[in-house]
């Protein structure tokens, strides 16, 4: 199965959770900015977590569908619409062939995510299908969609035939022929894990090594203040505005590893928070990393959006990732199971 | 030995606070004893000057608290000794262009240091060079090494595109970019080899701990190499 981009939106790539094991030659991780809705958007369709997606931002591609497809959107609300149906979020869908898919205003977060049954069908790079498009590798020919592309799906797991074909079935009318219209599945993504995006946000942040190189007084600003995400940010990196955080005194540091989330402090004394095209290695003192539950947060903000940090600890932090974690996989049961029941064959 | 959380999902394990050889022995033995015996849910090692940040997946590390686990496991795996002998470097030659368009400072460089160009290309090719560490771009190696009386700032005002393969001098060190970036070393000479290739298994011609050294090769040999 396959679409085809019938409009590029602003910057539109194909994403998975990202590359493991090559950081160590500085090849970054990259991967979708908001995970978890990259992993709940495959689950809805019967795919697996990492499957490929197309990542969305800000203003929304435009995609054909030149077969039947599964689909379901999560994100941000980019206002989408198939045809002349509006789509709700977090919810599979039956998409038929012929059929458009648009976007509208991003009025809520400003990333959205396509997960299409089977998965995006591209050779991975460094074992994902990423698209790095600083480097100029992965996903599609390492460069953002455009308009004309004809992008490839897996085939399409079990699951995903399942869940496809209640969908279908729900036609008013039983009629040989597949629905003209996309059938939106009743049930959804459990509410607790749809990310609560908004314009200001309040992230945990676990911190490090370097905490120590900050005054009590600085701390209390960076944990006390608004900071607002700066129009120069991107998938490597979001740049804040805001008072300007002062280390206790000037500290030379070696390079060392980063992760997503490392909030560094360059001497200027504006945070940025490195996202998921993060260089693997950076010099700069680092206030913290947000905690994991929390990057979807930031990875939605729009520029202009504000974000207050909080701190966590490290225990705390992985309580709350691993409970998510649980949750996922709970929901990922009851889809499985719903589904293992009345399938034709 | 210290452990710091970096963030819920990666912990910084920090051997040394200087670059040195001993300090570099140092990650280099623990990084070999982590890749032997990697504890279960680690998913990235990524030596530096002197510390490695080991990435690991919460949920498979498995417990209530993954990150005491994994330390657990870390300072098992790492044990209290940490000077054992690294892995015996790999050599690695990388040929050359100097000066001419293909290294437009290298006359610059060698004024600056009341030099030939030649003498400069001489000290630089015979330089014995450590990979203390690969980050910043993919495939890009910090190198320790340089000859002292070749060591020249940085450009006051830095180029917004300097051609992969570039061979550069800025401050104590020499490197070459891996791919085009904006750049303020000086350049010296340019290498045809490819420092990063997508298409290859390991797509790093550099590793952390690798000896690097340059060879002068002609503009001719050059052109037939880039070919």
């Amino acid at each position: 199965m396959s679409v085809r981009i019938a409009g590029a939106g602003l910057q539109t790539t194909v994403q998975d959770l990202g590359r493991v094991g090559h950081q160590r030659e500085a090849v970054p991780a990259g991967g979708a900015m908001d995970r978890l809705a990259c992993r709940a958007a495959n689950l809805l369709v019967g795919n697996d977590d990492d499957a490929a997606v197309l990542e969305a931002s800000l203003v929304g591609p435009s995609i054909e569908f030149l077969d039947d497809t599964l689909c379901a959107i999560g994100g941000g609300d980019l206002e989408a619409v198939i045809d002349d149906t509006p789509i709700p979020l977090w919810h599979p869908v039956f998409v038929p062939r012929g059929a458009r898919l648009r976007f509208g205003q991003a009025v809520r977060g400003c990333r959205a995510y396509i997960a299409l049954a089977g998965g995006v069908d591209i050779a991975p790079v460094f074992g994902s299908r990423s698209t790095y498009l600083r480097g100029g590798f992965g996903g599609f020919e390492g460069r953002a969609l455009r308009s004309g592309d004809v992008v490839a799906t897996c085939a399409p797991s079990p699951l995903s035939l399942a869940i496809a074909a209640a969908l279908r079935g729900r036609t008013p009318t039983v009629a040989p022929t597949p629905p003209a219209v996309p059938r939106v599945a009743r049930w959804s993504l459990g509410a607790t894990l749809r990310p609560r995006y908004a314009a200001d946000v309040v992230a945990r942040v676990v911190e490090g090594a370097h905490a120590r190189y900050l005054s009590e007084a600085a701390r209390e600003q960076f944990f006390g203040e608004r900071f607002r995400l700066s129009s120069s940010s991107d998938r490597m990196g979001y740049r804040l505005e805001g008072p300007a955080v002062s280390l206790d005194k000037s500290v030379e540091l070696l390079s060392e590893g980063v992760a997503f989330g490392t909030i560094q402090l360059p001497p200027g004394g504006a945070p940025i928070i490195l996202m998921a095209d993060r260089q693997t290695t950076g010099g700069y003192p680092r206030l913290g990393e947000v905690a994991s539950v929390d990057l979807p947060l930031i990875a939605q903000l729009r520029p202009g959006d504000t974000v207050r940090f909080r701190p966590i600890t490290v225990g705390d932090a992985q309580r709350l990732y691993l409970a998510e974690q649980a949750e996922l996989s709970q929901m990922r049961a009851g889809i499985a199971l719903r589904f293992s029941h009345g399938r034709t064959a | 030995m210290r452990f710091d959380p970096l963030g819920d999902r990666a912990v910084m394990i920090t051997l040394g606070d200087a670059i040195d050889e001993a300090t570099h022995r140092r990650v280099r033995s623990a990084v070999a004893r982590l890749d032997a015996r990697a504890p279960r849910g680690v998913t990235d090692i990524v030596p530096a000057f002197a510390s490695i940040a080991v990435h690991y997946e919460p949920a498979a590390v498995g417990g209530d608290n993954p990150y005491d686990t994994i330390v657990g496991m870390l300072e098992a795996v790492l044990g209290s000794e940490t000077n054992l002998a690294p892995p015996p470097p790999r050599v690695v030659e990388i040929p050359v262009c100097y000066g001419g368009d293909l290294g437009p400072d290298l006359d610059e460089v060698a004024a600056v240091h009341h030099l030939s160009a030649d003498d400069v290309v001489r000290l630089h090719t015979k330089g014995d060079y450590l990979v203390y560490m690969v980050g910043f771009m993919p495939g890009f190696a910090y190198l320790g090494g340089l000859e002292a009386r070749i060591a020249t700032p940085r450009r006051r005002s830095p180029r917004t595109a300097v051609p992969a393969g570039s061979v550069g001098i800025g401050g104590q060190q020499t490197g070459v970019y891996p791919s085009a970036s904006p750049g303020g070393w000086n350049l010296i000479g340019r290498t045809p080899v490819a420092l990063f290739d997508v298409t290859r298994p390991e797509p790093s011609l550099l590793a952390t701990g690798d000896r690097v050294r340059f060879r002068r090769i002609s503009r001719a040999d050059f052109d037939a190499w880039a070919r």
